[in-house]
């Protein structure tokens, strides 16, 4: 028995062990949410969110509107009427008015180009901190984050989901517990309903995803072309290979 | 090794097959390496039609304004200059513009929707110095004293019409790109489609 | 139809022969290719070494296509690579083929390496051509080293601050050669600018010019084989090996196959999950070079992390740096420190085997140990998976001089 099949084999089992293992390491502190960029309806609500609501502090430095437009399937004149409001050109980029100077002395801190944000802190991330805002009277906007701890962004969709607070806050062990999901709960009702702002929330996320790299919605399917080829082309090859190899064996 | 009972034929189309199929998939692979080199998205937003407003344009003056990276002459002329630009005909190589580049809108005698604003590139077409604007009088070479358009790097001269005069070096007239007026004193220019 | 075909060959022909009587063409050809003898029993270990010129030439061209984009400051590097990824028609491809033919250039090189501790390859008469290929190993880690600080990204960023220091904890000289090699107090502008020019220009040359040397040195001595036979020690009456085949075509038809399954890894990759999990493109460098905020996990990229958890185990600042780098320069000495007689692990004792097995699994759990956060257990593991690392190689002159051995056919066998 050759001493390498032997090998191969416990190299294999060793490299299923590391992946598993890997994988239960990740973390789950995160909510989950399965991102669809198939669904356009849903990267459009999710881009009309974003512009009312993130892209008067923070830009998107790196998108421009007639690509949003073209991959969202939204026309220029919507795009003009309903998504650009600081440019009127249609190859602008998502670039805010707003100057440094300015956000470091309302915010503290510059907010964050939001361009590839989900591809840093990822779908799962984004999901959980726009759900897990709470009051806390001691932090400069009146409220804080599960997620981002001492986040200095105020609550911009308070209106849509309400306000929250966290229980656990009353209990003589609060000092040692620390605060999941669970402990989160509502206080005065947004516009939406629970159910209505999660739909809105991941219709948000799914677009960041979409904003953080836009081919996603087409490289899967040119891949599948590639990999139809290379099979017919690894096909003809191996049949190649084994004709000329019939003189050695 | 055993050459004996080569199938020669099978070994040739199974060859061929696959020089086939692998040159299809190494075209197509080069494609994306030859599209990438094209304008980008930012080239293209950059090269975007612009705006001239002209309402602050008096007669005989010229402005320059930027499209593409390349000059862009707005000259607005008088009755004098348009008149003269009729006299012209002879010598200029290219009286009726057909071996030049225009819209089809600007392939007559002033070479412009309206006679009264001259749109140019202000590229010499001869190897794209830009050529100076000479006031009639100015110059006292016989050419251009009915003032034009004259190129410091090789001599060539050109007529208020952006016409090239015969004997200089440069081939044809000055490029008119496309353009319209979106109201009497605002100019598109890298733009003429029809709308409103 | 005929009589075109037969003006086309003898046209083609006629400047072959022009070309012959001025440049070495039919006698390169012959030497290299068409009357190049190589064993007829490679086996899937064999195709490695035309994979890494394969992804080499990759990496150059998608290179080249970068840099006609890449602004190499500090200001314009990130969005560069976004402005590349999103408005260059085509530049995700691009970028995606780059990104993921470096990791695949680590893969196909470990493998590759590996070929070699199981037949023997590196010893004599090629040493130097293991040498030339350890000399290789080492460039590349350089070149993806340099490359790596391009995007500007946090990773970037504090992954070459951390290995810069690494220099720094040299005695004497390293806090002048770490500011040598910055060229600046900090990682800086200036870093970027010099590292683009290493990466682009130099180490590239560098690594062309190993590998003409590489491929060279194996076609003097011969390639060894699954059996470590070597064939021209049995040649016909005409002087070729009985167990040799032309490499053209018999290794050229084989090799373009395993150039399509290769293919199709690769671009599985490139097309539906180039970030790999995060291992080939980490999430921290979607996060542009902050240097006033400490991404909370620095590891490197995981082609490096075996030598990382190696430098992480010694207590010591300089100890760790030290170890780390006899961790990587140790396969040097492979040719001296193996005292059997016998080339390929079909023939040799248990000894071999059960080092060579103990050392691909600490290898392999060191890899692992050097992503994950630094704890106590984590720490034990590493100091213990590094001994059995080295002790590979240090206990190899006793290990493989008193093994059993087994006899070594003559002739190569149909395995």
């Amino acid at each position: 028995m050759n001493g390498y099949n032997k090998l191969q084999r416990m190299i294999l089992v060793i490299l299923m062990m590391v992946s598993v293992s890997v994988s239960a390491a990740g973390g789950s502190k995160l909510m989950h949410m399965d991102v669809d960029l198939s669904n356009q309806t849903s990267l459009q609500r999710g881009a009309k969110t974003f512009v009312n609501y993130c892209l008067s502090c923070h830009s998107a430095a790196f998108m421009r509107y007639n690509r949003m437009g073209k991959d969202l399937g939204i026309s220029d004149d919507v795009l003009k009427a309903n998504f650009m409001f600081g440019t009127d050109k249609a190859g602008d980029t998502m670039t805010i008015a707003m100057r440094q100077s300015d956000s470091n002395k309302f915010f503290g801190v510059t907010p964050p180009d939001l361009s590839v944000v989900a591809r840093s802190r990822g779908a799962d991330w984004l999901y959980s901190y726009f759900k897990t805002f709470y009051v806390d009277e001691s932090r400069p906007f009146g409220v804080n984050n599960l997620t981002f701890k001492d986040v200095g962004m105020p609550h911009v969709l308070w209106q849509l989901q309400g306000m929250q607070r966290l229980t656990k806050s009353d209990h003589d062990d609060a000092i040692h517990h620390i605060p999941t999901f669970e402990d989160l709960e509502l206080i005065s009702p947004g516009t939406q309903s629970e159910k209505e702002y999660d739909r809105t929330i991941r219709d948000l996320v799914n677009f960041m995803v979409y904003l953080g790299e836009p081919i996603k919605l087409k490289r899967t399917k040119i891949g599948v072309w590639v990999m139809v080829y290379l099979f017919i082309l690894l096909i003809i090859t191996y049949l190649l290979k084994k004709e000329y190899w019939r003189d050695v064996h | 090794m055993d050459n004996s009972n080569v199938d020669k034929s099978r070994r040739r189309f199974l060859t061929a097959a696959a020089t086939v199929v692998g040159g299809v998939g190494t075209v197509a692979g080069a494609v994306p390496f030859i599209a990438t080199m094209a304008p980008s998205e930012k080239t293209k937003a950059v090269g975007a039609p612009v705006e001239i407003d002209i309402s602050k344009l008096q007669p005989g003056e010229r402005i320059i304004e930027e499209w593409q990276g390349k000059p862009v002459w707005v000259l607005r002329r008088t009755k004098e200059m348009l008149e003269d630009i009729s006299t012209q005909a002879d010598v200029v190589s290219d009286p009726a513009s057909d071996s030049s580049a225009q819209p089809e809108y600007a392939k007559n005698e002033y070479r412009a929707r309206k006679g009264e604003y001259l749109v140019v590139l202000g590229v010499c077409t001869h190897l794209g110095c830009a050529p100076k604007f000479i006031q009639k009088g100015m110059d006292d070479s016989v050419s251009a004293e009915k003032g034009g358009f004259s190129c410091p790097c090789h001599g060539s001269r050109f007529d208020l019409a952006g016409r090239v005069f015969k004997g200089v070096p440069a081939p044809t007239n000055l490029v008119v790109p496309p353009y319209k007026f979106l109201s009497p004193s605002r100019l598109l220019v890298g733009d003429d489609s029809e709308a409103v | 139809m005929a009589n075109i075909e037969k003006q086309v060959v003898e046209g083609l022909t006629g400047l072959r022969d022009w070309v012959d009587a001025r440049f070495p063409l039919v006698k390169s050809w012959n030497e290299h290719l068409a009357k190049y003898y190589a064993p007829k029993n490679f086996n899937f270990w064999y195709f490695f070494g035309s994979l890494a010129l394969l992804v080499l030439v990759i990496q150059i061209l998608t290179g080249i296509w970068l840099t006609m984009n890449y602004k190499p400051s500090a200001e314009g590097a990130f969005a560069s690579v976004e402005y590349i990824m999103r408005d260059v028609e085509w530049g995700w491809f691009i970028r995606y083929m780059h990104s993921t033919g470096a990791s695949a250039f680590f893969v196909v090189i470990f493998l590759h390496m590996f070929r070699t501790l199981l037949y023997g390859s590196y010893k004599k008469p090629r040493e130097l051509l293991w040498l030339s290929g350890m000399a290789l190993y080492l460039v590349i880690m350089g070149e993806a080293f340099f490359g790596y600080l391009l995007p500007w990204g946090q990773m970037s960023y504090w992954g070459a601050k951390v290995i810069i220091s690494l220099f720094g904890a040299l005695p004497i000289i390293g806090p002048d050669l770490a500011e040598w090699i910055r060229g600046d107090f900090v990682v800086s502008d200036v870093t970027l600018n010099r590292f683009f020019a290493l990466h682009v220009i130099a180490f590239p040359l560098l690594i062309l010019g190993l590998v003409g040397f590489h491929i060279l040195a194996l076609h003097e001595v011969g390639s060894n084989n699954p059996d470590g036979v070597e064939i021209k020690k049995n040649k016909n009456a005409e002087g070729i090996p009985l167990d040799g085949i032309p490499f053209h075509p018999y290794y050229t038809v084989k090799d373009i196959f395993g150039v399509v399954v290769f293919l199709i890894f690769f671009f599985a990759v490139v097309f539906f999950t180039p970030e790999m999990g995060g291992y080939f493109l980490e999430h921290a460098n979607f996060t542009p070079a902050d240097p006033f905020t400490t991404p909370a996990h620095i590891a490197p990229v995981w082609y490096f992390t075996p030598f990382y958890a190696i430098l992480r185990a010694v207590p010591d600042k300089l100890g760790g740096v030290i170890a780390m780098g006899l961790a990587v320069n140790i396969f040097l000495l492979l040719p001296w420190l193996d005292r059997s007689p016998v080339k390929s692990i079909r023939y040799r004792g248990m000894n071999y085997r059960i080092a060579l097995t103990a050392f691909v699994i600490s290898f392999v759990s060191l890899g692992w140990l050097g992503m994950q956060g630094v704890t106590p257990l984590y720490t034990w593991m590493a100091r213990f998976f590094s001994v059995v690392y080295f002790s590979f190689f240090l206990l190899m002159p006793f290990y493989t001089a008193f093994d059993n051995d087994k006899a070594v056919p003559d002739r190569v066998t149909d395995k």
